[in-house]
């Protein structure tokens, strides 16, 4: 595989030489370790992401049928949440968020307890996400044709049942492409989380980087992995997609 | 008349004011106003002076960092949307896996790929540094800039092909049945109309580009969040630092979208 | 209901610290997770190895404390400190005024020189006017920053890294032109294979206790005068029965405590 080119022949023979050994499973090839920075990223992304949506019904349901100032502070959430950089609120959140807890548990006189990194970083991502996500049901949930809210009210539904009967699995086809966004922006997100020093993905592959000296061989790894994430997401949520859209008139209005 | 229409000018602008001041909204003021006020008084603003002269210089650093890659980006994703709606196999394959590679990955892999990664291939090749790209390569701005520009155009690549696919068939057919030429065509008729359907989703993603800039700061580029750090490093205050920066970063968005609703504004009214 | 809560968490409290002091106690000890040979060295199972964290484990063991190693990014680890997310931060933070009026130190548990490092051609030392026009690199936070604002106040530019290491690889790519770090890291670095090939040393720098500090200790929080005194006990522990010196061979053909 000689091109005749220097600089092209030097660059694959080290890719050659090194990327097998670099990337092996098991020490002292790196690859084990990229690997467990990705489950611990789908862990936190799924973390956020579910801790988003329920964040985000309860949102959106406040914003829709809540009081004024619910809905005043709800709007005053999902702004500044959506405006200011997630850097600056994993920052605030993490440091400035359990300080506070820690704070007011002592003043209350209770123990403090100790937030595991992986939780605190579920916790920030998931307020960010919630923050989007209200929006995106909001939205979906208004999207829901009236008739079916009067026919439940009709029926004498009370409002839980109401949630779980209509409004919840008639406003998912609406949902459904707005909170895939968010699942996708979550998987990419835990990356920020490198900067504050969590063990996933992103953060492996720098300490892998650094150690080896072989930055190419691992960012280039690190973003097959990602997008491997990526398109076996996309794959899932097109089944996803259809499946919410059984039963449904075909051809909307 | 003219006096009339300024006073049914001054009332509209009364009774729309008097709408939004419900009582529990002036509540709301009232309790935010006392947060504001406390905070001034209670929490450590002293440093501020000394690092004013810095943040000045990195909040033009971001803003021009926004300014810059969002346009470039803009200017690179009207091609590649373009050519994934009409273009031969050849051109569309290679955008359309541009937009998912991109995209499928997170800015700051991208970022420090491009710095780091990069520059781990400088020391192989010597003749690098005698050319005239070396000042440009020996630099972290150009870095930055060239990643944003990237991932901006990526995303943007993909709302405009949504754009120039949704603009009306028959807009199109009766500019050929006129006799315009492609350019001409594309020129006044796709791109303005592609560009106005996509505005707001625009607005939007601009927004994501600003909250995108704080990354440069790991590759050493000096903008606000960076100038936030330094104050955070040299003096070890926790809160003050980055409360201020969220204010700043809140003021600049609030200033973004109202840009963009103006331009909206602008976009004459649609027939249909 | 809060009050047989708050005698049930007493009560807990009293039953836990009469257990703890049959066994080690918890202490939370912050890092730094970047590649710092030969002090902290990651290792492709995802252990941390190196001379400090021998160093700690041997103080953690005679002062009996159960050490945890806790990542924090470096610019972070003093607010953890003070936001009592860890208890103790040891990861070569050396003791200066400045930081003594936010955290208090341990007693110093090793000293060494400051040096520069630049490329292979360039031939400059390591002061003001050898450094006058040059891009200089430092870690964000650190008393080698400090130190190059005031005294390399000609120098064309000051980059601050979030890693040390970030320094070393721009140094490597010809970013900047110099770079200050503590003696023993760069000598490190100098002995890779990619330092060996790209710079060597260009000196070190004129002593300045005040900026660089009488050496490294653990940092700790101000009121935390119990562990200072446990700790203190510890290092001079572990530096007469020879535990140090045992410590300090497998890494070093030199004592790195300093005068």
């Amino acid at each position: 595989m000689h091109s005749g080119n220097e600089p092209i022949d030097a660059i694959i023979l080290q890719l050659q030489a090194n990327i097998f050994d670099l990337l092996a499973l098991s020490p002292p090839g790196w690859g084990g370790n990229l690997m467990r920075g990705l489950f611990h990223s789908i862990l936190i992304a799924v973390g956020a992401f579910g801790i988003g949506i329920l964040l985000g019904i309860g949102g959106a349901f406040g914003k829709l049928y809540g009081g004024p100032v619910l809905r005043d502070l709800l709007e005053l959430y999902t702004t500044v949440m959506r405006a200011v950089p997630e850097l600056v609120l994993i920052l605030l959140l993490y440091f400035a968020g359990t300080d506070l807890i820690n704070r007011v548990l002592e003043l209350l006189g209770y123990q403090r307890i100790d937030i595991n990194g992986l939780v605190a970083g579920i916790c920030v991502l998931g307020i960010v996400q919630g923050a989007y996500s209200t929006e995106v049901i909001r939205g979906a949930i208004q999207s829901i044709p009236q008739g079916q809210i009067e026919a439940a009210r009709a029926y004498g539904m009370s409002a839980s049942l109401m949630l779980r009967r209509i409004t919840l699995p008639a406003m998912l086809p609406f949902a459904i492409p707005g909170l895939a966004n968010l699942w996708l922006i979550a998987t990419k997100d835990t990356a920020l989380l490198a900067i504050v020093g969590f063990n996933e993905l992103t953060q492996e592959t720098r300490t892998a980087a650094s150690t080896t000296k072989a930055y190419f061989t691992f960012f280039l790894a690190a973003g097959v992995l990602y997008l491997t994430l990526t398109l076996v997401s996309n794959v899932i949520i097109a089944r996803i997609e259809r499946w919410s859209r059984r039963g449904q008139p075909v051809g909307g209005h | 008349m003219a006096g009339r229409v300024a006073a049914s000018g001054a009332i509209e602008v009364a009774a729309k004011t008097s709408l939004w001041l419900q009582p529990h909204r002036i509540g709301l003021v009232a309790v935010g106003l006392a947060l504001v006020v406390s905070a001034a008084l209670f929490m450590r603003w002293d440093w501020v002076p000394n690092y004013a002269g810095l943040a000045v210089q990195g909040l033009w650093r971001t803003i021009w960092i926004l300014a810059v890659t969002s346009v470039l980006g803009f200017l690179l994703a009207i091609p590649i949307g373009l050519v994934q709606v009409t273009g031969p196999a050849w051109l569309s394959w290679p955008a359309y896996w541009f937009c998912t590679v991109i995209r499928g990955t997170p800015l700051l892999l991208q970022l420090w790929f491009l710095y780091y990664g990069l520059g781990s291939l400088f020391p192989q090749y010597p003749w690098i540094r005698d050319s005239f790209l070396w000042p440009y390569l020996r630099q972290a701005w150009p870095y930055a800039v060239v990643s944003l520009t990237i991932s901006y155009a990526a995303y943007e690549g993909e709302v405009m092909r949504g754009a120039f696919a949704g603009v009306a068939r028959g807009q199109l057919e009766a500019a050929r049945a006129y006799g315009m030429s492609r350019w001409k065509l594309f020129r006044r008729i796709w791109l303005p109309q592609a560009t106005y359907r996509a505005l707001p989703t625009l607005a939007g993603e601009t927004v994501q580009q600003l909250k995108s800039t704080p990354l440069v700061a790991t590759i050493t580029v000096v903008d606000i969040y960076a100038v936030a750090s330094r104050v955070r490093q040299e003096t070890f205050i926790v809160y003050e630092p980055l409360l201020l920066l969220a204010v700043i970063y809140l003021c600049i968005t609030g200033i973004l979208v109202f840009a963009f609703r103006k331009l909206e504004a602008r976009i004459p009214a649609r027939l249909g | 209901m809060l009050k047989t809560l708050k005698i049930a968490a007493a009560a807990l409290l009293i039953a836990a610290s009469g257990a703890a002091m049959a066994k080690a106690e918890p202490l939370k000890v912050g890092f730094s997770p970047e590649a710092y040979p030969p002090f902290y060295v990651a290792d492709a199972a995802g252990n941390w190895t190196g001379w400090e964290v021998d160093i700690v484990n041997a103080i953690c063991a005679e002062a009996k404390f159960e050490c945890e190693l806790v990542p924090i990014p470096w610019d972070g680890l003093i607010p953890a400190l003070t936001t009592k997310k860890i208890d103790a931060i040891m990861n070569s933070m050396s003791i200066t005024d400045e930081r003594k009026k936010t955290i208090d130190f341990s007693g110093k548990y090793y000293n060494t020189p400051t040096a520069v490092i630049g490329p292979k051609g360039q031939t400059f030392d390591a002061t003001p006017e050898g450094l006058k026009g040059k891009i200089i690199g430092v870690q964000v936070s650190t008393v080698h920053a400090n130190y190059a604002k005031k005294h390399f106040t000609e120098a064309a530019e000051i980059k601050e890294y979030q890693t040390q290491d970030e320094a070393n690889q721009d140094l490597a790519a010809g970013r900047i032109d110099a770079t200050q770090a503590d003696s023993i890291a760069l000598d490190a670095y100098l002995q890779s294979d990619q330092g060996k090939e790209c710079c060597d040393l260009k000196g070190y720098v004129a002593e300045d206790v005040e900026v660089l500090g009488p050496g490294v200790g653990a940092g700790l929080r101000k009121e935390d005068t119990a562990i200072k005194e446990r700790i203190d006990a510890a290092i001079k522990a572990i530096r007469d029965n020879g535990k140090y010196d045992e410590i300090t061979k497998k890494y070093f053909t030199f004592d790195i405590y300093g005068g």
